[in-house]
C-alpha cells in the first residue's frame, strides 16, 4: 500500500549554492503527483532528497523534515539505506546493470540485500515484471539476455520492474519518458496509471501533457521554490498563481 | 562503379588513405610475426619431450630440459598474482570511489612512481629487504618482486575501467538500498570486470619475462624446488643462462625457453579470455 509523504521546510543545498527553499508540500497516498517547472527549478533536487539520494552528491546538505507513514526520513534514527528500500527510483535515462540478465536486473534490490531463496526471488521477479508490463516480452529469455539488449523503452520499465521487487511504498519517477519515443512513453504513462493502485507515486516531468494524463496532483516549482500545488485540474484550468498560469499557457520555461 | 557525384580527387585521396593505413597495420604487425617466426625457427628443433620434463643436463653432457624452470616460472607467477592482483585491484577500487581526494593524489603518484621505476632497482631491493633479511634467495621473494611490478599497472588500470562505469548504475544500486560497499563490489566491479581483467593480463604478461628481478630473488636454480622459501628455477633465468653459455645445443635450448615462455604466456592469457567471456550474457555491455 502507498504511504503519504509529508515534506516540511525542506532545503537542500549542493555546496553554497541553494537549490531548493523551505519546500512544504503534503503528498497524498495512492496517487500520482506531478512536479512540473523549467528546468533547473529543483525537480530533481526535490524527488532526490525524498530518497535521501541528494546527500551522495560531495558537498550537498538538506535541511528540513521528510515523513513517510511513520518512517522520519531525515530523523535520527534513520539510514539512507533503510530509507531507500522504501522508497523505488526511476531515473530519466533508463540505467539498467549491464552485465546482469533481465532476471539477475529484477531480483539486484533483493540478492544484494542478501535474500537468495529461489523461490522467492522466482516470484518476486515474475509478478514485477507482470507488474512492470514487460513479462511477456522478456519471458523466454530471462536468464540468457543482458538487460542492456532490451530496447530503451523496455530497459526504462525494466528499471520500473527492478524498483517494486524491493516493494517500496513509494515511487520516485524523474522524468521516466523524456528519452523515450512516444509509443513507449505512453506504455509507461499506462503504468504510472496502474501502479497508483498500490504505491504513492512522485512524478517529474517536464511535459504538461504528461502531467495532466497521469496526476491527481501537480506541484508549479520555479527556481528553487514550490509556487504552487493543487488538484492538477485546479493547476491547468485556474492557477492562483501568475507564475503558474505564465508557466503553462507558455509564456516562459 | 563511380558514383558521379564523387570526383576522382576523393576517390585518390579515399584510396591513399585506405593504403596508409593498410601500411601502419603491417608495420605493427610484422615485428611481432618476424619474433614468432624467429622463435619457432630457431627453437622448435630443441622442443621435445625430453625439454619439457627433463631438468637442465651438466655442461658437455647431451640432453636435458627446462622441465623445473617452466614449473618454477608458474609458481613464481602464480604466487605474484596471488599478491599482487587482489592488492592491485583494492588500491584500484579505493582510487576511483572514494580516492578523489589528498590521499588518493598521493596514492595515485607513488603508482606512477612505482610503474616507472627500473625492473632491475625493484629487483635489488626486494634483495635487501627479503632476501638477505631471510639468509636466502627464495621463490617467495621472487614472487614478491614481481608483485611489486604488478601492483601499479593493476591499480591504474582497475581505476580507470571503473571510473568508465557511469555515475547513473551506482545510482541506480543505492537507489534499491544496496550498501556502498556492496554496489561498490556487486555492482562496479562486475560491471567493469572485462577491462580490469584486461589490465591484469597485461600487467601478468609484462612480468612474465622479467629476468632482472628475478636474478636478485629467485635466482634461479639447476634442480626441483617446490618451497617458497628455496632458489627456484625460472625460465626467463635460465633462457638467460643458456643463452649467454659458450655452447651451441645450450643456445637452441635457450630458444626453445622463449618459446615455451611465450607459449606459456599467450596460454595463460587466452584461458583467461575464454573462462571471463564464458559467464557473458547476449547483449551484455
Ligand atoms: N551536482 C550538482 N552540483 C551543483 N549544482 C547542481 C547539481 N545538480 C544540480 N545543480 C543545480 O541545482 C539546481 C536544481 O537542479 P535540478 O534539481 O537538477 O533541476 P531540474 O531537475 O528541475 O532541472 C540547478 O540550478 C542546478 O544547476
Ligand atoms: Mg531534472
Amino acid at each position: 500500500m502507498g504511504t503519504p509523504v509529508q515534506v516540511q521546510n525542506l532545503s537542500a543545498w549542493f555546496g553554497e549554492r541553494q537549490a531548493l527553499e523551505s519546500i512544504t508540500i503534503d503528498v497524498p497516498p495512492n496517487h500520482a503527483t506531478a512536479i512540473i517547472g523549467p528546468s533547473g527549478c529543483g525537480k530533481s533536487t526535490f524527488v532526490r532528497c525524498l530518497n535521501r539520494m541528494h546527500e551522495t552528491v560531495p558537498g550537498a546538505r538538506v535541511e528540513g523534515t521528510v515523513t513517510m507513514g511513520n518512517i522520519n526520513v531525515y530523523g535520527n534514527g534513520s539510514s539512507p539505506v533503510e530509507v531507500r528500500r522504501k522508497v523505488g527510483m526511476v531515473f530519466q535515462k533508463p540505467n539498467p546493470f549491464p552485465t546482469m540478465s533481465i532476471y539477475d536486473n529484477v531480483a539486484a534490490g533483493l540478492k544484494l540485500n542478501g535474500i537468495h531463496n529461489r523461490r522467492q526471488l522466482d516470484e518476486t521477479v515474475e509478478r514485477s515484471l507482470r507488474h512492470a508490463a514487460l513479462w511477456d516480452e522478456v519471458k523466454d529469455e530471462l536468464k540468457k539476455k543482458s538487460g542492456a539488449s532490451l530496447s530503451g523503452g523496455q530497459q526504462q520499465r525494466l528499471c520500473i520492474a527492478r524498483a517494486l521487487a524491493v516493494e517500496p511504498e513509494v515511487m520516485l519517477m524523474d522524468e521516466p519518458a523524456s528519452a523515450l519515443d512516444p509509443i513507449s512513453t505512453a506504455k509507461i504513462e499506462e503504468l504510472i496509471y496502474q501502479l497508483k493502485e498500490h504505491y504513492t507515486i512522485v512524478i517529474v516531468t517536464h511535459n504538461m501533457q504528461q502531467a495532466a494524463r497521469v496526476a491527481e496532483f501537480t506541484g508549479f516549482f520555479l527556481m528553487g521554490k514550490l509556487v504552487e500545488f493543487d488538484k492538477t485540474e485546479v493547476i491547468f484550468t485556474k492557477p492562483r498563481d501568475k507564475r503558474t498560469e505564465d508557466y503553462i499557457t507558455g509564456r516562459f520555461g | 562503379m563511380r558514383n558521379p557525384g564523387v570526383s576522382w580527387n576523393r576517390l585518390l585521396a579515399d584510396w591513399l588513405a585506405t593504403a596508409l593505413m593498410a601500411l601502419t597495420a603491417i608495420v605493427v604487425i610484422a615485428p611481432l610475426f618476424a619474433i614468432l617466426f624467429y622463435l619457432v625457427y630457431q627453437g622448435v628443433g630443441s622442443l621435445n619431450w625430453a625439454f619439457l620434463t627433463h631438468t637442465p643436463a651438466p655442461p658437455g653432457v647431451v640432453g636435458g630440459g627446462m622441465a623445473n624452470a617452466i614449473v618454477g616460472s608458474a609458481m613464481i607467477l602464480l604466487l605474484a598474482s596471488v599478491i599482487g592482483i587482489p592488492l592491485g585491484i583494492g588500491a584500484g577500487v579505493f582510487l576511483s570511489e572514494y580516492g578523489r581526494n589528498r590521499y588518493g593524489n598521493i596514492i595515485r603518484f607513488t603508482a606512477d612512481l612505482l610503474n616507472g621505476v627500473p625492473s632491475i632497482v625493484i629487483g635489488m631491493t626486494v634483495y635487501a629487504l627479503v632476501v638477505v633479511p631471510q639468509k636466502h634467495f627464495s621463490l617467495f621473494a621472487g614472487s614478491i618482486a614481481l608483485a611489486i611490478m604488478m601492483v601499479p599497472t593493476i591499480t591504474r588500470s582497475t581505476e580507470q575501467m571503473l571510473l568508465m562505469v557511469p555515475h547513473s548504475i551506482r545510482e541506480a544500486a543505492w537507489g534499491l538500498g544496496v550498501q556502498r560497499w556492496r554496489t561498490t563490489v556487486s555492482v562496479v566491479l562486475a560491471t567493469a570486470r572485462s577491462g580490469i581483467i584486461t589490465g591484469i593480463m597485461l600487467a601478468f604478461a609484462r612480468v612474465a619475462g622479467e629476468t632482472a628481478p628475478l636474478m636478485f630473488t629467485a635466482f634461479g636454480n639447476q634442480y626441483w624446488n617446490f618451497r617458497t622459501n628455496q632458489p627456484t628455477a625460472a625460465l626467463p633465468l635460465q633462457i638467460f643462462t643458456y643463452g649467454t653459455s659458450p655452447f651451441d645445443e645450450w643456445h637452441t635450448q635457450a630458444w626453445a625457453g622463449a618459446l615455451v615462455l611465450i607459449a606459456l604466456i599467450v596460454g595463460s592469457v587466452a584461458a583467461v579470455r575464454v573462462v571471463a567471456r564464458k559467464g557473458a550474457l547476449k547483449g551484455a555491455a
